[in-house]
């Protein structure tokens, strides 16, 4: 199959990569770009461990080719952090404890800033069911909830 | 309640939590080497067969295959992870003549990417001779029945004998007797990363592993028993793990399978399962056959109980066989019995695995023992918390010839949930609620490992300006034991969490330990974190007092990095100070402590036993069958809590899976094959369905633990389902007797219900 020549910017680089075109957007972040944040939890586009944001959009990173995304920009967990300086959701998973093996964590943050970005005033309800694409095996689900809750009642507002 | 500690029960940011919010935390999955290789392996599609050839050739010839491994490019040992008894090591990883189970490695394939290793499995021919399968402990345990292993009698793995009192004598004292059969289906542990493993041999005839497990050093042992290598030779490293729940501590395909490959190839080489692989060939909760005889007086005080258990085994030991053992012991839990019999079969069949999972065996004891109490005060019109009070563990009980009760909160944990049902008023129709006692262990005594090494070890190092190394071999699999450690560690020290720097999960670096199960990691390597921390301290206390001169009746501690006079807190040193001039003063030797833990004289089972009591309410659509929990509050002993943010996440944790258990989480298999092998079909909990998880915590302490804690976030998978079940009894009469419980068979319990309610009245 011929190879295509994409642009896309993750985290605020831009990237030139040369790709099969069959290449899934996960693909090309993790073994492309080389950023491993980001899980892969199965095959069927039902765990969320792939979560990306594009263009403000929570996607799972293995339901869209790279091409899709090309001249795109493209948020992995590896962009929350600036300079050191952990954002609102980061620092509301480590308040609340809101992750254990970590596995699912890079999509769930994904998911859950993509959410809180959209829905800035959610009910515990609105939120579950916005991270409803998204397993996590260890936590129970109740400390992300808490979590996405203290971000949108403006703990971690910067002044 | 007035913390005493400075750093025990109050809140930490988990240690290995920016790395895990900010994607750095590198996993196996994430793991590349350079020159690495991919592998990928061919399974069995047969539930049962003979090998009688495997030919490669023209797998070898695709471009980029790089070796293609089976059976008999192995030494054919036979593993176990009961490795003390070798007719329990009844597994080669790549068989060499038969085939058990449908997903069975046949044969390993390298290659210079997963995409060609996966075309080249296509291009290997298995011949294979199909034998007849055995699916189910019943028919397998038949005369005549197919063989799984040859001359194991009617497929019977293990057997398991419990008995105190004389039984019988107590039935014939008891007023009531009440029998049922129970079935408690298997679950699949799930976790979010699939195994995974890079192995990497080089020409120094050394093995490095990056492996997701739960015991770096059992892994570590079982792989050197295989490859005929010497444990040291072998370093097993898990960097950050993915989840566990038990079903990550044997010897899995993808550490032996990539070993093999790479010791062929001296390349790295990487196997990571696909999702249903790992649905299919990893292992699972074992599945049980209950059969539970309960005698009582007419006031509810229990006299006998009497229960045979048949489990479906599968195709191999691994921890089944503790399995076996933990359900029979913990379906007398948490009540005194004069009379106690158990007896537990284990039979193998033609299916995945069995094994350990979240609970050990308990979840399925207790949803037939609990659920059973509460039909026999339904029969006898007594209260069920009022029963549970009156036959419950209490403190400095002793279950004859089993265990020794140390701390035990059962009857406040009654006391909490009571009152927490009164608060809940009157509910609507349909929706109940039902309770369940439990408890657990904190780690198992029992060495069948045959372990030379303690139970737990760990070796504290205090650098120059105060800081410090903290080397322990327990794992952290996502369950916070590196946190739990170094808070165990700073407390005892008398520094802050952030001084401390943990380094877990390499056999080359940590000292062994017996790794994340049977939650035994708060109580023994925190022990030994204890112990080792105490003798650092014990060293630069020896140095202060000699500075300080006080009299000798008055002796020193350390807090929040000041060293000081107990009577006297303001007359003291600094910290750091004393650490640099007790450097000097030992020649520039490291302060250094070592502390180990291992279980003498602890009964059969646990050093310390945990307790609960939790109600669940749920609402049950009497058209479609559906469930859905409301709440799941949970009255909990743990002894003294050690890590708040872990505890809450650890509890709520369990609680999303067992109530999963309770009515999600299905494995139908026919002939053998799992008939839902990946995450559309295979139902987990997801963040709407999870209920609200209160917990109250029950204050106690318990001896035997590290600043008298004991276990948590295993044990509480146990009472979920059976709770679950009480409330479906309580809002409809209904008495399930299958777990998990899906809405098919709620609807036809219903139907049944009415059609003998239609017969009555015809009557």
């Amino acid at each position: 199959m011929e190879k295509h020549l994409i642009h896309i910017t993750v985290n605020g680089h831009e990237y030139e990569l040369y790709i099969n075109p069959k290449t899934l957007l996960i693909e090309a972040i993790r073994d492309y770009i080389g950023l491993t944040g980001s899980k892969r939890g199965c095959e069927t586009v039902s765990c969320g461990a792939c979560t990306v944001i594009i263009e403000g959009m929570a996607v799972k990173g293995c339901s869209v080719l790279a091409m899709q995304a090309d001249g795109l920009n493209v948020t992995t967990v590896e962009g929350l952090e600036q300079n050191g300086k952990l954002s609102a959701i980061q620092k509301a998973f480590l308040d609340e404890g809101a992750f254990q093996c970590g596995f699912c964590t890079s999509g769930m943050l994904m998911s859950a800033k993509a959410f809180l970005d959209e829905n800035p005033n959610p009910t515990t309800h609105e939120i579950r069911d916005g991270i409803e694409g998204n397993i996590c095996r260890c936590t129970g689900y109740n400390s992300i909830v808490r979590a996405m809750s203290s971000v949108a009642q403006g703990k971690y507002r910067e002044e | 309640m007035h913390n005493k500690y400075s750093v025990i029960n109050t809140p930490v940011h988990n240690v290995d939590g920016i790395a895990k919010v900010t994607g750095r935390a590198t996993y196996t999955f994430d793991v590349q080497l350079p020159g690495m290789l991919y592998g990928k392996i061919l399974r069995s599609p047969h539930p049962h067969a003979k090998i009688l050839n495997i030919d490669a050739t023209e797998a070898l010839k695709l471009p980029g295959v790089k070796a293609v491994v089976s059976g008999k490019d192995t030494l054919g040992i036979k593993q176990g992870i009961w490795r003390r008894y070798k007719e329990l090591c009844d597994e080669q990883v790549l068989p060499m003549d038969k085939v058990r189970y449908i997903g069975e490695p046949v044969a390993a394939v390298a290659a210079v990417t997963e995409e060609i290793a996966e075309q080249a499995l296509d291009l290997i021919e298995v011949e294979y001779e199909v034998l007849d399968a055995v699916y189910e402990p019943f028919d397998a345990i038949k005369k005549g029945a197919p063989e799984v292993h040859e001359g194991i009698e009617r497929n019977l793995n293990v057997t398991r004998h419990i008995e105190w009192g004389d039984v019988d004598e107590a039935f014939d004292d008891a007023d009531y007797i009440r029998e049922d059969w129970f079935k408690c289906g298997g679950q699949h542990h799930m976790c979010m990363e699939t195994r995974a493993c890079v192995s990497s041999y080089t020409p120094e005839k050394r093995l490095t592993v990056y492996a997701s497990t739960q015991a770096p050093y059992y892994t570590q042992g079982l792989l050197a028993g295989v490859l005929g290598m010497r444990e040291g030779d072998i370093r097993v490293i898990a960097p950050y793990v993915g989840g566990g729940f038990g079903g990550k501590f044997e010897l899995d395909g993808a550490m032996f399978c990539s070993a093999v490959l790479s010791m062929k190839l001296f390349r790295p080489v990487k196997i990571v399962f696909t999702r249903e692989e790992d649905l299919i060939a990893s292992k699972r909760r074992t599945p049980m056959f209950y059969y539970v005889r309960t005698g009582v007086k007419k006031d509810g005080t229990f006299c006998a109980r009497e229960s045979r258990v048949f489990t479906n085994g599968g195709a191999y030991t691994g921890m089944g066989a503790t399995a076996l053992y933990l359900t029979g012991f913990f379906h007398s839990f948490p009540y005194k019995w004069r009379g106690y019999r158990y007896d537990g079969y284990r039979v193998y069949t033609n299916t995945m695995p069995s094994t350990s999972m979240r609970g050990f065996g308990a979840p399925q004891a207790m949803f037939c023992s609990e659920q059973q109490i509460d039909w026999i005060a339904a029969d006898l019109g007594l209260d069920p918390i009022e029963v549970r009070r009156k036959n419950g563990h209490t403190p400095g009980y002793e279950v004859p010839g089993q265990a020794f009760i140390g701390s035990c909160g059962l009857d406040q944990s009654l006391d909490k949930i009571e009152e927490w049902i009164k608060s809940r008023g009157k509910l609507p129709a349909n929706r109940a609620i039902g309770i369940s006692a439990a408890g657990f262990m904190s780690g198992g005594i029992f060495n069948w490992f045959d372990t030379p090494y303690s139970f737990s070890s760990a070796v504290v190092t205090i650098n120059e300006d105060g800081t410090v190394e903290l080397h322990v071999g327990c794992q952290d699999i996502g369950q916070g034991s590196n946190t739990t450690m170094a808070i165990i560690c700073a407390e005892t020290l008398g520094v802050k969490v952030e001084d401390v720097k943990v380094h877990s999960g390499d056999t080359d670096h940590c000292p062994a330990d017996l790794g994340a199960w049977g939650s035994r990691q708060t109580l023994m390597a925190g022990n030994a974190t204890k112990m080792a921390a105490a003798e650092a301290k014990r060293q630069l206390l020896e140095f202060a007092t000699a500075k300080m001169g006080p009299n000798i009746v008055y002796d020193l501690d350390i807090k929040d990095r000041w060293v000081h006079l107990v009577s006297r807190p303001e007359k003291g040193l600094d910290y750091t100070q004393v650490v640099k001039e007790a450097l000097r003063g030992k020649e520039g030797q490291r302060i250094m402590g070592r502390g180990f833990y291992t279980p003498h004289r602890k009964g059969m089972i646990s050093p310390a036993y945990s307790y609960m009591v939790q109600a669940v309410e749920a609402e049950i659509d009497e058209e479609t069958g559906k469930i859905g929990v409301v709440n799941c509050v949970t009255a909990h002993d743990c002894g003294q809590p050690i890590n708040p943010i872990g505890l809450i996440g650890q509890l709520e944790g369990a609680a999303s899976m067992a109530v999963g258990y309770g009515y999600l989480e299905y494995m139908p298999f026919e002939d053998g094959k799992m008939m839902n092998p990946n995450l559309v079909d295979y139902k987990v909990i997801r963040a709407p369905e999870m209920p609200e998880c209160e917990v109250i915590e029950i204050d106690t302490f318990e001896p035997e633990g590290p600043y008298g804690a004991k276990e948590a976030g295993e044990g509480l998978t146990n009472p979920t389902a059976a709770a679950l079940g009480n409330a479906i009894f309580h809002a409809t009469g209904l008495q399930m007797k299958e777990c998990p419980i899906l809405p098919e068979a709620v609807l036809n319990a219903f139907k049944e219900k009415r059609e003998k309610e239609q017969e009555k009245k015809n009557a």
